[in-house]
């Protein structure tokens, strides 16, 4: 029963909501816009993927466009065959069957033609590969434990130096207050500068410098999660027992979100990333402020009470 | 005897049914009584499933937790998945295979009838077992119907019940396997040479291959995790020395070609309703039997492209992404060979038809991102979010479940002897074809803007598009009351007969059955016309 009422409950606010969804078509150019702007964080109505802020993740970008683009013309071309078809070949306009049934020359046609549809998408896919797998030449390197339902990051090598900052990442108190079952708290009222931040926030982020080559050394110490920020290109499982690497530079200073990719149990939708990138000079000040004052970033913040166990 | 009584009915039906309950239903070793309760039992299943999909897209309503706890959540997304796969699609495409196989082949039965019987029943025990599971304490699996260790040995002693069960499906996965394989190569009517064969039969042919081959790795792998769970082995814990990837490589290495097991017979089936509606032969009929044959081994070797993001060696992951891509190609020639076989057709619409082209459709749009998917560096941006689940969706639920409905009422007059109200079956079509989409085309967009998957709430810029996928979802639940209801009616309400032909363009043996098919076929093994089989110009 009270399920019932909830159900009633949610439909209401749902109403509100759906007002919102009416209003969707100039939100859907605004998205449209949006996501081929070199925007890095979801905005509402976003169609595409974002180009992100490193060479890398415009490379990906750029080859996903290509692939969604033969794609749709492939679609085109067999839909519209089929649409023929389905208009000109009716019985019901006295269409009489034809009684053929192979052509060796079509079929050799189009087994070959994606063949090589084929290897034009795959060539320029080998070639990003073997440079995301390429973290040679890293200037920095930062190791990320994943554990549940939080991040640790280690600052282990900038330039040759050992910065020996170590600290743990995880979900504000707002939008944790907020995402409790029944907490009565607006989701929309989660923001920072404007921009809705629920469960996109972390108490602290992950500083980084930009145009800095920073190699991320990823595991994790209870189940498996996955370090996923959207605007660096790529995702990474954080595994037990295994370290696997990655790398990013990233371009333009900011605030990249993003989230654990991997089920790892109750609290997988609340272990989100953020990484604050700061122009090298500033990244310094920050990383010295951070030495001299170990018990300040020693200062892990546990992930504050969550659900009650179930039972 | 149980037959004596029968004898007195009227001439047409010799049907020799056992009488009571228990002896029709339970004793049973008919294929085509084993054949709708495989279909009976999967359609139950959806329903069951279903629910659980409503619950799911009741909380991604909107954003903020409003109806049930994470722990919930994700008890739901497991166990939707495990009953969808292993309970409704992959058993209705037994019952298809169990009513038609013989039917096709002109066989009086399956080979192998008591294992039949005990395939079937044991199957309400294991999903009994694993729905039990929800109200133990501890509750049920929450770790994905994937069984990622280490998180899936983290909950109670639910995940013993889940292997369990697991392995009671696959003991009766393989047993059917078994018998579709003895019935095909053995039980052919003279002359019914294998490429002869309906493409329907072909396809679970080499489905039925492809169970045996995979789903012992499945039970291999679910028994090294209850060994890892109880008995002190470290196959998948890192700690003791063991690798929690080598449970993925061993998952997938069943997992993919699980994923072609759902998809090949209603590659079959729709090789059989759109000749029959566009009344002219299936285009290419011997590069359509290669080309299962092909996509089937491709599906071996194939498998860590579910894993691009867990740090495989670069050649590992440029070799899995150019055999992915393979896929492609022969999986092209059938959606070319369904569009030619329509080309100069004389096309009619009826549902069967509707829903074959809308799974031609529907399913290469899931062909597309699947495409997608296999460039590995986009794949490390896709990977585990909402534009998996929007690709999976449209090759699962406008792949392999509008391929079992288009089947449903192709042959649902044969079955029955009733003809199916065409209107309702085309507003059931109509409305599923259009929420199904609402559904899930939205989930691209929020993969492609970064939500993951299986988290049971989200940052509000993905509310809108959420709130539309629900509505979509809701719709195309209710709209599935509606085939209920259609079957319903066809079966215990329809004063509309089936002729024996059924349709105007149907070719094949089962056509030359009376309808409702009596229920024994084929005693006597039936002359073959060449000119009767199949849809393809089977002489070349």
């Amino acid at each position: 029963m009270i399920h019932v009422f909830k159900v009633m409950a949610m439909m209401s606010v749902g109403i509100s909501r759906m007002r919102r969804v009416l209003r969707a078509p100039a939100q859907i150019v605004l998205g449209l816009l949006a996501s081929t702007a070199a925007s890095a964080n979801p905005v509402p109505w976003q169609l595409n993927m974002a180009k992100g802020v490193t060479e890398t993740s415009r490379d990906v970008y750029d080859i996903h466009m290509v692939v969604l683009w033969i794609c749709v013309a492939i679609g085109i071309v067999v839909f519209g065959a089929m649409f023929v078809a389905m208009f000109r070949f009716r019985k019901s306009k006295g269409a009489v069957p034809a009684t053929w049934s192979h052509s060796t020359k079509l079929e050799v046609v189009w087994t070959v033609i994606p063949i090589l549809i084929l290897i034009a998408s795959a060539w320029p896919a080998t070639t990003l590969l073997i440079k995301m797998a390429d973290t040679s030449g890293s200037e920095m390197t930062i190791k990320v434990t994943g554990y549940q339902w939080k991040w640790r990051y280690e600052y282990v090598d900038y330039f040759g130096e050992q910065p020996n900052i170590n600290f743990i990442s995880s979900l504000e108190s707002q939008s944790n207050r907020t995402r409790q079952l029944g907490s009565g708290m607006d989701p929309h009222s989660v923001n920072v500068d404007g921009y809705p931040t629920y469960l996109l926030d972390v108490d602290k982020p992950l500083v980084l410098p930009v145009g800095v080559k920073v190699r991320f050394v990823v595991t994790a110490d209870d189940v498996i999660h996955s370090w996923w920020v959207p605007a660096l290109g790529w995702k990474q499982d954080a595994i037990p027992g295994i370290i696997n690497s990655a790398w990013a530079r990233i371009d333009e200073p900011g605030v990249y979100r993003g989230q654990c990719a991997e089920l790892c149990g109750r609290g997988h939708g609340f272990m989100p990333i953020v990484i604050k990138a700061l122009p090298k000079a500033e990244f310094e000040q920050w990383m010295a402020a951070q030495t001299s004052a170990p018990a300040a970033a020693a200062t892990a913040t546990t992930l504050a009470p969550t659900t009650a166990p179930k039972g | 005897m149980a037959h004596a009584a029968v004898h007195d009915e009227h001439h047409d039906t010799h049907d020799h049914k056992p009488q009571g309950f228990l002896n029709r239903w339970l004793f049973t070793t008919n294929h085509k009584d084993i054949g709708t309760l495989y279909l009976v039992f999967a359609l139950i299943m959806f329903f069951t499933g279903g629910s659980m999909a409503m619950i799911i897209r009741a909380e991604l309503f909107e954003p903020g937790m409003q109806l049930v706890q994470p722990e919930f959540f994700n008890q739901m997304t497991t166990i939707h998945a495990l009953i969808m796969i292993f309970g409704a699609v992959m058993p209705a495409f037994v019952g298809l295979g169990n009513w038609m196989i013989p039917l096709q082949i002109g066989a009086p039965d399956m080979a192998l009838p008591r294992m039949n019987n005990w395939s079937f029943w044991i199957l309400p025990f294991a999903f009994v077992l694993l729905l039990s599971t929800l109200f133990m304490t501890g509750a049920g699996p929450q770790g994905g119907w994937t069984l990622y260790p280490p998180l899936s040995l983290q909950g109670g002693n639910s995940i013993a019940f889940v292997i369990f069960a697991i392995h009671m499906m696959g003991i009766s996965s393989i047993m059917g396997a078994i018998n579709i394989i003895a019935t095909i190569l053995n039980m052919r009517a003279p002359g019914m040479d294998l490429l002869k064969m309906p493409v329907f039969s072909w396809s679970w042919l080499i489905t039925a291959f492809l169970l045996i081959a995979v789903m012992p790795v499945l039970a291999g792998a679910v028994t090294m995790l209850l060994t890892d769970k109880y008995f002190g082995t470290s196959f998948f814990d890192a700690a003791g020395g063991g690798d929690p990837v080598m449970f993925q490589h061993i998952f997938w290495f069943f997992g993919h070609p699980e994923v072609y097991i759902m998809i090949l017979p209603a590659f079959g089936i729709v090789s059989e309703i759109i000749p029959t509606f566009s009344r002219k032969p299936l285009f290419g009929y011997t590069a359509m039997v290669y080309a299962l044959a092909c996509i089937a081994f491709l599906s071996f070797i194939v498998w860590a492209h579910h894993m691009f993001a867990v740090g495989m060696p670069l050649g590992g992951e440029l070799y899995f992404m150019y055999a992915t891509m393979l896929i492609a190609i022969p999986t092209g020639v059938k959606v070319f060979n369904w569009v030619t076989t329509m080309w100069e057709g004389s096309l009619t619409f009826e549902t069967p038809m509707l829903f074959a082209i809308a799974f031609v459709i529907l399913f290469t749009i899931g062909g597309f991102s699947g495409l997608m998917l296999a460039i590995v560096p986009a794949d490390f941006q896709y990977h585990d979010t909402y534009f998996v689940v929007a690709h999976f969706h449209y090759v699962l639920v406008t792949g392999a479940i509008f391929g079992i409905m288009a089947a449903v009422y192709y042959w649902l007059p044969k079955w029955s002897g009733n003809m199916y109200s065409e209107r309702w079956g085309k507003i059931h079509f109509w409305m599923s074809v259009i929420s199904v989409n609402v559904l899930f085309f939205p989930q691209h967009f929020l993969g492609l803007a970064g939500m993951p998957r299986r988290i049971p709430d989200y940052n509000v810029a993905f509310a809108d598009f959420n709130m539309i996928s629900s509505i979509g979802g809701f719709w195309f639940g209710a709209s599935q009351l509606l085939f209920v209801g259609v079957i319903v009616h066809a079966v215990y309400f329809s004063k509309n007969r089936a002729t024996t032909q059924v349709w105007e363009g149907a070719k094949g043996l089962e056509w030359t059955v009376p309808s409702p098919a009596p229920h024994h076929t084929f005693t006597v093994p039936p002359v073959i016309d060449d000119s009767m089989l199949a849809h393809g110009d089977v002489t070349h």
